[in-house]
């Protein structure tokens, strides 16, 4: 008895190792060539005031009409409560808001792509974008937990040209992969989206199906793909280098600061600009949509070079 | 650091709220006591007092390093009356000719002081009248909420003091906000409509998110004490909102974030608050800015003049801030039997 255990053991063991070698030999990614048209920075800043005065009055003005923002909202219907509010809050700030579900529910619109697998649903929904943008050249891929100030990622990316590929957003780094992370919000210029659009059809480098044993999360094998194209990762940040996006809530990041910052909790926070937020509850966006579009001191005006207005049909911003 | 007593953001041009803070002089006194020093008021100074023209914190004792006040009164819910009888005092003695207005609050209030300017602005500290949250129960022109805190005027004070003296006034109930709205009414002094040129109120008896998203149960007593019709949603509020009540300490930074800190970048906002009387020149925008608004906006103008009422999709008559709004009194309900506990 003790004899064929050790020998199942010992087959289970070398099974193990066998299939741990296969699978770390097929997600082995090799290096990219580096052109010199790619661009190695590793952050975005948003502009300063000095920047902007460099620009005529008719270019911040065509500049105003073209930073048009697609966003792209990834929801399912066991997030309804998410998904409508992001249908009644942030997303009406968008050029265009489209909704991508995974199964249509009754009680709200959506482009329904019917597909199980979350990366192979993403994949679907960057080309559904990429097919119907139109004049639009900037996406915002987001989460139904994620708010994000559409107004201040127009700010972020007004002076970068979305011919040239941009993936922004909170970078985080796995081995030697950086990646933008998902629930923090995508910024992904035209060029980055046209890129990526053209390498999904390579079943080598970018797999419709996902590679290895284990399965990579979505904004892993998306980091992946655009590596391929030359694109990387870069962390969106304001002209003091403070993040601009965020995984966490409002109440959450003031808390942490509060622990961190006792003597300077507000400076020591958030970016004035910031453009994600995310983990907040339903009631908790309809509050930001006040703080962020409503509230404010009397007597402090600030004369920004370009103007954005209100959304029409809408009474909570 | 500028006058307004916080950091200003590059770029912000805070002339209007600098005038401001010469022309409408505010002292904040604010409720506490030794137990809370820490807690809560600790997170009132460390935000929004500092945009107070003077701030007192009050407790039972004094502490000469947080600094507090004595009072010399107990602590507890009973003692409220008493305590604010004496900081009113207070203020009026050692402070009387250094401000126009005297704001009380708790420590758990969380007040937009350039607000409060502004929506004193167009009125005079010679006048006897107050603002705050106005209810209407047991007092005939009603009376001011505690907790959302109220701003008396230089007038106002002097005759609560007086009225003290004269044995007008006397510590009626411990229900603090009541007994003030007796006193005011005895001494002649009005109870001012404090909501903005939209109808919207702007001192609150509750934090933003119950206003803005929880529906009060039809039989919650907030419904039959607000004086003015109650609006559930976005119309609770205004964007100049002046005051939020069980406010904790997380969120007297998370609301100072939002209010002096986070903004969309160029937005254009839907209300657009009529500039006070004799201060419109410096709210308007410069003309150099004003015709480049004009270029990008294809014509709109971005001069905010005096008298425009409202905000865009405001269609509402044009109200004067000193126009009291004549509303049709509330059928009388008749009050109930004994008068409800107040959460403090």
């Amino acid at each position: 008895m003790l004899s064929e255990g050790s020998s199942f053991m010992k087959g289970m063991i070398m099974g193990g190792l066998f299939c741990l070698v296969l699978s770390l030999l097929g997600s082995f990614t090799p290096g990219t060539e580096s052109n010199s048209e790619d661009h190695h920075h590793h952050h975005v800043k948003a502009p300063s005031k000095d920047e902007l005065k460099r620009f005529t009055d008719s270019e911040m003005e065509e500049i105003r009409q073209q930073v048009q923002v697609y966003c792209i909202i990834m929801v399912q219907p066991k997030f309804l409560v998410y998904w409508a509010t992001a249908k009644d809050t942030w997303s009406k700030h968008c050029d265009r808001a489209v909704f991508y579900t995974s199964e249509s529910s009754k009680a709200l619109e959506a482009v329904d792509l019917n597909e199980k697998d979350e990366w192979a649903r993403l994949r679907k929904a960057l080309k559904h974008a990429y097919d119907n943008a139109g004049d639009l050249r900037w996406f915002f891929l987001a989460q139904p937990t994620t708010f994000a100030i559409i107004e201040n990622l127009k700010y972020l990316v007004l002076a970068k040209d979305p011919s040239e590929p941009f993936y922004i957003g909170h970078t985080l780094k796995s081995g030697e992969l950086e990646f933008v992370e998902y629930e923090s919000g995508i910024v992904l210029s035209y060029e980055a989206l046209k890129r990526l659009v053209h390498v999904f059809r390579d079943e080598e480098k970018c797999p419709e199906r996902g590679r290895s044993l284990w399965k990579l999360s979505e904004e892993k094998q998306l980091a992946i793909c655009l590596k391929y194209t030359g694109v990387f990762a870069e962390n969106g940040e304001d002209a003091q280098g403070k993040g601009l996006f965020s995984s966490k809530g409002v109440d959450s990041l003031i808390s942490d600061s509060m622990k961190n910052n006792p003597t300077n909790v507000v400076e020591g926070c958030c970016s004035d600009v910031a453009v994600t937020f995310s983990g907040m509850s339903p009631s908790q966006m309809q509050v930001m949509m006040f703080g962020v579009y409503r509230l404010r001191p009397y007597g402090h005006n600030f004369h920004d070079s370009l103007v954005f207005k209100p959304p029409q049909d809408s009474d909570n911003d | 650091m500028c006058p307004g007593g916080s950091p200003v953001q590059s770029g912000e041009d805070s002339r209007m709220a600098d005038e401001l803070y010469k022309k409408v002089r505010i002292l904040c006194w604010v409720m506490t006591g030794p137990n809370n020093l820490e807690k809560k008021a600790k997170h009132v100074k460390a935000t929004w007092s500092r945009h107070c023209n003077i701030v007192v914190f009050m407790s039972s004792v004094d502490d000469p390093d947080f600094p507090t006040v004595g009072l010399g009164t107990k602590e507890g819910r009973d003692q409220l009356y008493w305590k604010t009888i004496r900081a009113y005092h207070y203020a009026y003695e050692h402070h009387g000719h250094e401000a126009d207005w005297f704001l009380k609050a708790d420590d758990d209030t969380y007040v937009i002081v350039d607000n409060l300017r502004w929506v004193l602005a167009n009125r005079t500290p010679d006048e006897p009248i107050y603002f705050g949250r106005r209810f209407k129960p047991y007092a005939k022109q009603g009376y001011m909420s505690g907790g959302a805190g109220y701003v008396l005027s230089k007038e106002a004070l002097r005759r609560f003091v007086e009225g003290f003296k004269n044995k007008v006034c006397t510590h009626t109930t411990s229900v603090e906000d009541l007994a003030m709205g007796q006193c005011m009414e005895k001494v002649g002094v009005k109870a001012g409509d404090s909501r903005d040129t939209a109808h919207r109120e702007t001192f609150h008896p509750f934090v933003p998110e119950q206003h803005l998203t929880t529906k009060f149960p039809k039989s919650f007593w907030y419904w039959s004490y607000c004086y003015y019709p109650i609006s559930e949603g976005p119309n609770c509020c205004s964007d100049l909102s002046v005051s939020f009540h069980y406010v904790d300490a997380t969120l007297m930074y998370v609301l100072e974030y939002y209010t002096y800190h986070l903004r969309a970048f160029g937005y254009r906002h839907r209300y657009q608050p009529p500039s006070p009387k004799n201060y419109e020149i410096l709210d308007s925008v410069d003309s150099q800015d004003a015709s480049e608004a004009d270029a990008k906006e294809g014509g709109i103008k971005e001069m905010a003049s005096e008298g425009k009422g409202g905000g865009e999709g405001e269609h509402l008559p044009k109200l004067d801030k000193g126009q009291e709004v004549n509303l049709p009194p509330f059928a009388e309900k008749g009050p109930p039997a004994v008068p409800p506990e107040k959460r403090r």
